[in-house]
């Protein structure tokens, strides 16, 4: 990515001040996620890379949309780091500007399918019966609507709208999401501190909400990590119906797919916008397991 | 759970897979663009020779009551972009391959994704647990139509140990099912570290772990089951996405299967072909919907269906 | 212990043995493996509509009048020969007497008289039975007006005589016969087994080649007809047709030997392909024009000077250089040149004042420096190579106009419905012709012309056509052409962009497969070297 956030990885420690010495759970989170080298390392990289994508305009090197016929897929050099692509642009100001679309796009539309996904799922998986039938029915039928012509519909009645995108988005990836929070919500809610809770005249709610969903995060962060680079890829496809990004403009999807095509030719075009990507992913990866890890009490010692 | 659940659940199954046919019938008819429209036009007189060949003249609740009452004897129709064929053609031709390709994904999907997984959840934050999780992330980063020409590339092309495309001997299969796997295996290895990592603190596990058992059998007899909960969920909507979701993979390989067709028959507004595969698609994640829940009650004898 | 690692030992012997057992097999001797683009909508001559089907169609069926593969004459097919009336109204066949269907039945002049009543008949909704609507009667058939197809301008004389009568004079009607709509069709086969008789157990065909197998998107494979009348000179044993939509696939099945002629080459490929010498590569002018509509109705594209400025910025030997880079011609003319012995007017400007020009337009127009101007659309479907072409445009009307031009892509379907609705600025479009003559191309801008997405209508140019179908001397139809297009020119309700070319792989073992600007490759004359092969 960014030479300031290359060093970054290199693993320069910068350690973030000292946390107050709280007991409240998330404090307790928080000083053990602090211990986690790599979970810190992937949360320094994805500020870092907020932070370029924050000025990309300034920082970029050239215009997204400047081109040089006379000079196209010419390899990385010291004028093009990252080469130019097929009409002679500058791909790693389009990998800046890409990236910015796709970790908004990725990060938005993963958040909205996890928030309807959890909700859903516990509902559906904690009341159980008659209501989950009909929750999960609801479920399938979405599963078998045919997308293409979903986002098509969308685009006549609603026009090219940003929202849109999130909504197409979020719209495919929750489904799965609230089929899993529900299978743990089913297994969890026979436990015998639900029971507990149950018995104490704790309402429904609050034990969805303070007990099973907490409980369900574990696989939800890893689907959520999960979910952000099919969603960044999606939006290629999404592009493709004329949502999404429009050229000249390029997101990591289409600069992906794009690569591909000259692969043979021009690696370059493929291998940048990939290892943008995957640096982005294994950095939100490495926070989500330690996210995780750090908000599991029984994990602490092991 | 028993005979009485699965009565129960094709009892539901019925007025669902209605709502799905209108829901999809009125939905496709709602888009821009008609089955014939093309580079050219065609003059309205064609045109409406065409429309009324196919009675798409006729007012559009006819049609849905025809499409319905043809659907009842198992007829879905003609296809109209491939003119001599009929919709049910079109899927035992292509069906059968999808399924093949799909089941030999899936086995390596399954094996690799659980390997991984496994091995990973046995020593967190080990040299093990980072190199499986790191090839899990490629495999994600690296989607289905790279991957696919990557492989090509190397094992094909340059080693010229495989054949590049095609569909006839049993050495085809081997890189489409491994690209179609690849991207399965990745999700499935992240969540099974995950799910076993979640299990792997609960206290019967402590106990065995007491009692001396060693990890490997820990991991085997009592994490897997508990475990793996979060795969199996996930296996529901993977397993028909494997069948029928291989697009990408057969386009690269030039594989006969279904999976093209769900797109490009969205592309050619070919309506009939368009039902035909979202009501297979829908018949698939029923079942395999269902099977997962059985799986589920199997794993976790807490979970009970009445 | 042993035993695991034993097993492991042996599965990746398999996987490497099978790599080397498994590699690419040569293909039988005289197969030839042909990529073909899209699976086939159908085999039924008066239904299809794509090129992947015509190159099949045009080996299995027979028509009356083929065409000589290097020069694209007309030469005699069923029709042993012809003679045509003074007025270029009347056509009498005389029929070969040993053409025969593939069930061994003879081809008669009543095969074509059904054939052609078939392509026009309502019923059957052919979408181009406009080929038919030259014939007395054959639009009016089509349309309903008129039921009895006893009165289409097509009779059998007798079993070997066949009798057309045309509305018009139509010059190229000759070259028009060799359109798969009006091949002949087996009666009794269309009949017996209705929409299915194209399936390869049913289908009966009049060609030098039979139907063998047909699988959905995997296969298609013909062999010689046993009862063609020139079955001693198809030297091939069977032709498969794979249909490769992936162009990538298709590239690497060439260079992994595993098909001789490829369909196309992938656009960034072309390059690397045209360095290449083995001489497999291969690149010949193509009859097609690639061209942006204007949509005149849109302001400000009513007013012709910013049409004009719009085309002057254009630079036209960059885009094919660089952008397109198959080799195409620069569009500075509408018709490609060398269309029936055409060679269009060149009138837009190329030279360097071109863009001063330009700039002076939009000033006159009231849009000094682009200041001003409503904003224009580039309207396209979703594709890699529409895009390239779009980018490259905007940024030279940037460049040199300082107009801004917005881009948006839309799925196929969508475009289409937009395009037709009038909803677009600049729309693309790419122009196949049907035949080797400029009426194919100049047809397209007559006001009435349903094709005709520009909203320009201009009585000059529909009367100028309409002088041209009624001429029957070639020179001055060629004139009348000409003036035609030099108004079009001026008028500019289009950006002409360039002339195709098809760029495709060929092995050097193929003999007697000639390249020709209609894509005409009758396998009847193609036959294998192996010897060169290896």
């Amino acid at each position: 990515m960014s030479r300031a956030s290359a060093i970054q990885t290199i693993g320069i420690p910068l350690q973030p001040e000292p946390a107050p010495k709280g007991h409240s759970l998330w404090g307790d989170a928080f000083l053990r996620l602090r211990k986690n080298k790599l979970a810190v390392t992937g949360l320094l990289f994805l500020l870092v890379e907020c932070a370029v994508f924050a000025f990309t305009p300034w920082v970029a090197p050239y215009g997204f949309e400047t081109q040089d016929l006379s000079n196209t897929l010419a390899a990385p050099s010291a004028l093009h780091w990252f080469g130019t692509d097929t009409l002679g642009r500058d791909l790693f100001t389009r990998v800046l500007y890409g990236g910015r679309i796709s970790l908004l796009v990725g990060v938005l539309a993963s958040l909205v399918s996890v928030l309807i996904g959890v909700l859903y799922g516990a509902t559906a998986g904690f009341i159980g019966g008659k209501l989950d039938s009909l929750m999960m029915r609801v479920v399938d039928v979405l599963y078998a609507l045919p997308f293409i012509f979903l986002v098509i519909i969308l685009m006549v009645y609603f026009g090219r709208n940003i929202v849109l995108l999130f909504i197409a988005l979020g719209f495919t990836q929750w489904l799965t999401m609230a089929r899993i929070v529900r299978g743990q919500v089913i297994s969890l809610r026979q436990k015998e501190y639900v029971d507990a809770a149950r018995t104490m005249g704790v309402t429904q709610f609050r034990i969805v909400l303070r007990h099973l969903i907490p409980n369900s995060l574990g696989p939800v962060i890893v689907y959520l990590t999960l979910t952000v680079p099919t969603v960044v890829l999606e939006e290629a496809f999404l592009s493709f119906l004329g949502l999404g990004v429009q050229a000249p403009m390029a997101s990591l999807g289409t600069l992906i797919s794009g690569g591909v095509e000259v692969m043979e030719i021009a690696p370059w075009l493929l291998l940048f916008p990939a290892a943008a990507l995957s640096l982005t992913l294994f950095s939100l990866n490495f926070l989500g397991d330690g996210l995780r890890d750090a908000l599991d009490p029984k994990g602490a010692k092991d | 759970m028993g005979l009485g659940y699965l009565v129960k659940r094709l009892a539901v199954m019925v007025p669902v897979f209605l709502l799905v046919v209108t829901l999809v019938f009125f939905m496709i008819r709602f888009a821009p663009g008609g089955p014939f429209s093309g580079e050219r036009n065609v003059s309205p007189e064609i045109l409406r020779n065409l429309n009324a060949k196919y009675h798409l003249d006729k007012p559009l609740m006819e049609q849905y009551f025809s499409y319905l009452s043809d659907l009842s004897r198992g007829d879905l129709g003609p296809s109209f972009k491939y003119a001599n064929r009929t919709v049910n053609q079109l899927i035992a031709e292509s069906f059968p391959v999808s399924l093949e390709l799909g089941a030999i994904a899936l086995m390596w999907a399954l094996a690799i994704g659980l390997f991984a997984g496994g091995i990973a959840s046995m020593k967190p934050n080990s040299f093990w647990d980072y190199v499986p999780m790191s090839f899990s992330i490629l495999g994600i980063c690296l989607p289905t139509f790279v991957i696919g020409p990557l492989l090509v590339l190397v094992f094909a092309v340059w080693l010229e140990w495989l054949p590049v495309a095609g569909w006839n001997s049993w050495e085809d299969r081997i890189l489409p099912s491994l690209t179609l796997g690849f991207a399965y295996a990745a999700f499935i290895s992240r969540l099974t570290r995950g799910g076993l990592l979640e299990i792997r603190n609960q206290d019967f596990i402590r106990t065995a772990r007491a009692k001396g058992l060693s990890e490997t059998r820990i991991l085997v007899v009592h994490s897997l089951r508990g475990g793996l909960l979060p795969v199996v969920s996930y296996m529901g909507p993977a397993l028909a996405g494997i069948v029928s979701g291989a697009l990408v993979t057969e386009t690269i390989f030039n594989i006969p299967g279904l999976g093209r067709f769900f797109i490009q028959s969205a592309v050619n507004r070919d309506y009939t072909v368009v039902m035909g595969t979202a009501l297979l698609y829908f018949a698939l994640i029923f079942v395999c919907n269902f099977f997962v829940d059985v799986a589920y009650a199997l794993l976790d004898p807490r979970v009970k269906y009445e | 212990m042993m035993g695991k690692k034993t097993i492991a030992l042996l599965t990746l012997t398999a996987l490497l043995g099978a790599g080397c057992t498994g590699r690419n097999q040569p293909i039988e001797k005289d197969v030839i493996v042909i990529g073909n683009g899209a699976e086939p909508k159908d085999l039924d001559p008066h239904l299809v509509t794509g090129i992947p089907e015509h190159h099949i169609n045009q080996n299995l069926f027979e028509a009356l009048v083929s065409v000589h593969p290097e020069t694209l004459e007309p030469i005699p097919g069923v029709a042993l020969s012809w003679k045509i009336s003074k007025d270029g109204k009347e056509y009498v066949f005389n029929l070969r007497k040993d053409a025969k269907w593939s069930n061994g039945e003879p081809v008669t002049a009543s095969d074509f008289v059904y054939a052609w009543t078939r392509l026009l008949k309502p019923e059957t909704a052919a979408e181009y039975a406009y080929q038919g609507y030259y014939i007395v009667n054959g639009k009016e058939f089509n349309t309903g007006k008129l039921k009895d197809p006893s009165q289409l301008g097509v009779k059998a004389i007798d079993p070997h005589t066949l009798k057309v009568n045309l509305v018009n004079s139509t010059p190229f009607f000759l070259g028009l016969l060799y359109h798969h709509s009006l091949y002949p069709v087996h009666q009794k086969t269309i009949e017996k087994w209705g929409a299915a008789w194209t399936r390869p157990e049913h289908i009966v065909t009049n060609g030098p080649f039979i139907l063998s197998k047909w699988e959905t998107n995997k296969i298609i494979s013909i062999v010689p007809n046993p009862h063609y009348w020139e079955k001693e000179k198809i030297a091939l044993k069977e032709a498969r047709f794979l249909p490769i939509e992936n162009l990538d696939t298709e590239e690497k099945m060439f260079r992994s030997g595993k098909i001789h002629i490829t369909n196309e080459i992938p656009l960034e490929k072309i390059p690397s392909w045209q360095k290449d010498s083995t001489g497999v590569y291969q690149t010949h002018p193509y009859l097609g024009s690639y061209f942006y509509w204007i949509n005149v109705r849109k302001k400000p594209l009513e007013d012709k000077r910013i049409r004009k400025a719009l085309n002057l910025a254009v630079d036209r030997e960059r885009i094919v250089k660089f952008v397109t880079r198959g080799g195409q011609l620069p569009g500075n003319v509408y018709t490609p040149p060398g269309t029936g012995g055409y060679e269009p007017p060149a009138i837009l400007p190329t030279g360097a004042t071109r863009l001063e020009e330009a700039k002076k337009l939009l000033a006159e127009a009231g849009y000094p420096g682009g200041k001003g101007l409503p904003p224009i659309e580039i309207l396209y479907n979703t594709h890699e190579g529409h895009k390239k072409i779009a980018e490259a445009l905007q940024q030279m009307w940037k460049q040199n106009l300082g107009v801004q031009v917005t881009l948006f892509n839309q799925e196929w379907k969508v475009y289409l419905d937009s395009m037709q609705q009038g909803q677009f600025h600049l729309g693309r479009q790419g122009w196949i012709g049907d035949y080797n003559d400029p009426n194919t191309f100049l047809d397209l801008f007559i006001s009435d012309n349903g094709n005709n997405r520009s909203g320009w209508k201009n009585p000059a140019y529909d009367s100028l056509m309409e002088k041209a179908g009624r001429e029957l001397d070639l020179k001055k139809r060629l004139a009348i052409f000409t003036e035609a297009e030099t108004l079009l020119m001026d008028e500019l309700p289009l950006i002409p962009l360039y002339i195709y070319t098809r760029n495709y792989l060929k092995s050097k073992a193929v003999r007697g497969w000639t390249n020709n600007v209609q894509d005409q490759h009758p396998l009847k004359y193609v036959s294998l070297d192996h010897e060169t092969a290896k």
